[in-house]
């Protein structure tokens, strides 16, 4: 019992840190509800864009280039999750788990080398 | 003891209150906002069970990444999403007499004893006490030697995922020219210059292509 409670007492300054961000994230938008004016028109509540009307919604299609860039962050992302446990037990594993890792890696430079001559890589 | 107690009901009820808000909340932006902050409370969970690793895994590859892919796919679906609700109604008794079924299930599968809940202590690679050593160093002991065909498993999805969302998503696109160092500095100077001779005041010959 001691031990997770140890674990978790090292967590206790992310704890404070939350409960400060929400005390100020809430003092900040209950602040200006008390203390400011509201005396809204229609000009005052528009949407704004630079000075101009609202062309459209801001809710516009994204391309689809997007998506792309995304899915292919969250795979070297995982790529990279697999190497912290690796890191650590490095001295554990031995020869085996270090070529392991690089066979891991092999892979994945295959797709990485596949990616950049297709040109997904490139925005044009 | 209080504290971690008071803690765990703040997470619990948080992620139940973010993940009903997901289903009902209006805006699918807020939806994914809200799917954001369960994975935040869930990871806080995680913390509170002593599995470090998974709640960092959590945040690093859920929140950094899949939430964000949920929102590119939300904005790029662009559903009317009011029209979708419309028939919330008309659809409420199938989908809920197919809820209670699953329920029914889930239930008579628990009470029926056939699954047991107790995690099993006879496992290949048994938990090590976590005082003894950390998450993340257990893990790594077993991943990368005694489940290293898994290990590459897990390395052969994500090549396939990337292939296939190039194959998928990738297009060249006809209305772009780009600029192709290669073939710039490939071409001939022989093919493309022509040196003519014209004489002064003839009628101009050279052709361009």
């Amino acid at each position: 019992m001691t031990a997770s409670t140890d674990l978790l007492l090292e967590y206790l300054p992310i704890v404070i840190f939350l409960g400060i961000a929400g005390v100020m994230a809430i003092a900040a938008i209950a602040g200006s509800y008390v203390l400011a004016p509201q005396r809204p028109d229609r000009d005052k509540i528009a949407a704004y864009e630079c000075g101009f009307d609202a062309f459209e919604d801001a809710r516009g299609r994204f391309d689809v280039r997007f998506y792309l860039v995304a899915i292919l962050f969250i795979i070297f992302d995982l790529e990279v999750a697999y190497l912290f446990p690796w890191a650590v037990s490095f001295s554990e594993i031995g020869l085996y788990g270090f070529w392991s890792m690089i066979v891991f890696l092999g892979l994945l430079t295959i797709g990485f080398v596949y990616e950049w001559k297709k040109g997904a890589l490139e925005w044009e | 003891m209080i504290i971690q107690t008071i803690m765990f009901y703040v997470l619990a009820v948080v992620t139940v209150g973010a993940g009903v808000m997901v289903i009902a909340s209006r805006n699918p932006v807020h939806s994914v906002l809200f799917l954001i902050l369960a994975f935040f409370n869930s990871a806080g969970l995680f913390v509170m069970m002593g599995a470090e690793f998974l709640a960092m895994i959590l945040i690093i590859v859920y929140v950094g990444a899949v939430a964000v892919l949920f929102l590119f796919v939300v904005m790029m679906l662009n559903i009317n999403f009011a029209e979708l609700r419309a028939g919330f109604l008309q659809y409420l008794p199938i989908g809920g007499v197919i809820g209670i079924i699953l329920l029914a299930e889930l239930v008579l599968v628990f009470a029926s004893g056939a699954i047991d809940i107790e995690v099993p202590t006879t496992v290949a690679s048994p938990t090590p006490p976590a005082d003894e050593i950390t998450n993340t160093q257990a893990l790594g002991d077993v991943l990368y030697t005694h489940y290293a065909y898994l290990f590459q498993g897990a390395g052969f999805i994500l090549l396939i995922a990337m292939v296939g969302a190039i194959v998928l998503t990738h297009r060249r696109r006809a209305d772009v020219r780009r600029q192709r160092i290669t073939d710039q500095v490939a071409r001939d100077p022989k093919a493309t210059v022509q040196v003519t001779d014209i004489e002064p005041g003839a009628e101009g010959t050279w052709k361009s292509d």
